[in-house]
């Protein structure tokens, strides 16, 4: 591409949280000359996310303290956000969007980071419930907080017991909070974890004093004056004055559906992030795509795998080559538990433990499938983390009798089988 | 306030000033390459390495136990190794060099 070619051309980006403001700033970085317009229905300058259940949601911060980028450093790019402002449909004859309002945006590349909502579930009585609240926007974690300084009881009840659900419980308690959790399914975590990973953090949120119960299929919620009643599919009820819901998310894939795109399980994506139409890319939580490592298509929900596509979809607008070839890792802060995650644990056939000497709180879960090693969970240990990502990255093959053995050091050269 | 100065992996220097915050965020809101800091600062990602200047490591202090565990098989590593994130901007940074590491 030459540089001029972008000179009088408009890249829109509906979308500006992790992956679409890392991919407005790399575009730039990549020599981009021409517009660059960021759209966004949350009102508030472009914020860290994942902080929001955890250390934001403890602070008195405003959430300028947590922004992606200062105002500034959009006005020194050039970028232009939209924020406020919801998009309707994108017409991709006339290579345009319109907005709420009717308006419209052309484009000559588009870019999809619409993400992903939080799922309400259809409880009886649920739309009536008093300071119940969802868990995804600054917005949410501001009426959270402002709800609890006010309640006189804090009895809060959460409504699943996902990675969102527990990091929510365990700010709650730091700010004095009675919590409880209600899991549907047997055990905390169940969908994206082990049960080895699950009791763990059970036992933390026990010894935290959470309480946690599971097989608890809430099926309505009665609300008088201020009080809910949460009602279970087995007649067991819990009061409470808050209730925070936290079952998962449903992808934003509307706009991209209605436009035509191919749609599964997330917005259809190629190595390069594009979509079928030539110009039109989706890259976040919104996207299924490729993933050479695993040898399968994968919708995630992280941080990293916004800011790493959003690094492909720049490139590749800009006509460099640039293919997605990441290893996900995600993690989670809960009380003064540090959990990494790297890999994807699914397929797994072989679970190998590694306690650290005399540190019960330190330990790490490697899974494997026969000697492959797909996954790494890692509790306190950020060792055993950077360990996993090597081995997982060189496809090294490990001896697990030393892995599981903590008097042998952490190290490579220790672990690895020679071939 | 402190002067901060940023080597980059191309070996520009950028100096910037800064009151409060880590040394993270002022460089990821200065767009300092090489610097990007996707976990938000809490040690999670390693994406904001830098070496500290050798004579200015007694301001900026040594690295935490978890910092030297995400590094240490950094192929950049060196004694002198940080995670620009978990230093706070304070007046007796003033003056401090700071070498971005290699990406891997």
């Amino acid at each position: 591409m030459s540089e001029n070619y972008s000179n009088n051309k408009t890249c829109v980006v509906i979308g500006a949280s992790h992956a679409g403001v890392n991919f407005a700033f790399a575009l730039r970085k990549e020599g981009w000359q021409g517009k660059i317009i960021l759209f966004d229905k949350d009102p508030t300058l472009p914020y860290h996310r994942p902080p929001l259940s955890k250390a934001y949601l403890t602070s008195k911060d405003a959430i300028e303290k947590n922004v992606l980028k200062s105002q500034e450093s959009y006005e020194k790019d050039n970028i232009i956000l939209q924020l406020g402002t919801e998009v309707s449909s994108i017409n991709r004859l006339k290579k345009t969007i319109v907005l709420h309002d009717g308006t419209t945006q052309s484009y000559d590349k588009l870019v999809l980071a619409t993400g992903a909502r939080p799922i309400i579930p259809s409880i009886l009585g649920i739309e009536e419930a008093s300071n119940l609240f969802p868990l995804r926007t600054a917005g949410d974690v501001e009426n959270i907080r402002n709800s609890l300084a006010k309640s006189q009881h804090k009895r809060v009840v959460i409504i699943g017991g996902g990675y969102i659900g527990l990091e929510a419980a365990a700010s709650l308690k730091k700010l004095g909070a009675t919590v409880t959790i209600l899991e549907r399914e047997d055990r905390i975590l169940a969908r994206v974890t082990t049960p080895e990973m699950s009791t763990f953090f059970e036992d933390l949120h026990s010894n935290n004093g959470v309480e946690i119960h599971t097989n608890k299929n809430v099926i309505s919620i009665k609300t008088s004056e201020g009080l809910n009643t949460i009602i279970c599919e087995d007649n067991s009820t819990f009061k409470s004055d808050m209730i925070i819901v936290g079952v998962g998310i449903k992808v934003n894939i509307e706009l991209a559906r209605d436009a035509g795109l191919d749609i599964n399980n997330g917005v259809s994506v190629d190595s390069t992030t594009q979509t079928n139409d030539e110009n039109i890319y989706a890259i976040g939580d919104c996207t299924f795509h490729y993933n050479t490592h695993y040898d399968r298509f994968v919708r995630l929900e992280s941080v990293q795998n916004a800011v790493d596509q959003a690094k492909v979809a720049a490139a590749a607008i800009c006509g460099k080559n640039a293919t997605y070839d990441a290893i996900p890792w995600f993690w989670s802060d809960q009380y003064d538990v540090k959990l990494q995650m790297v890999g994807l644990s699914t397929g797994h056939n072989k679970v190998c433990v590694r306690k650290e000497e005399s540190e019960n709180t330190k330990f790490s879960i490697w899974y494997f499938k026969d000697n492959t090693l797909l996954a790494v969970d890692a509790i306190n240990n950020a060792k055993a983390y950077v360990l996993g990502t090597k081995f997982i990255k060189n496809q090294k093959r490990i001896d697990t009798s030393k892995l599981v053995d903590p008097f042998v050091d952490f190290k490579p050269a220790n672990l690895v089988v020679e071939s | 306030m402190a002067k901060i100065t940023f080597i980059t992996t191309e070996n520009k220097s950028i100096i910037l000033e800064g009151t409060t915050g880590s040394l993270m965020q002022l460089a990821v809101d200065n767009s300092i390459p090489g610097i990007d800091g996707d976990c938000g600062g809490v040690c999670s990602c390693a994406t904001c390495h830098v070496h500290v200047h050798p004579e200015h490591v007694e301001k900026t202090g040594e690295a935490s136990e978890i910092e030297t565990d995400m590094l240490e098989l950094n192929d950049h590593y060196n004694e002198y190794s940080r995670l620009c994130c978990q230093i706070e901007i304070n007046e007796k940074l003033d003056g401090v060099v700071l070498q971005v590491a290699e990406s891997e």
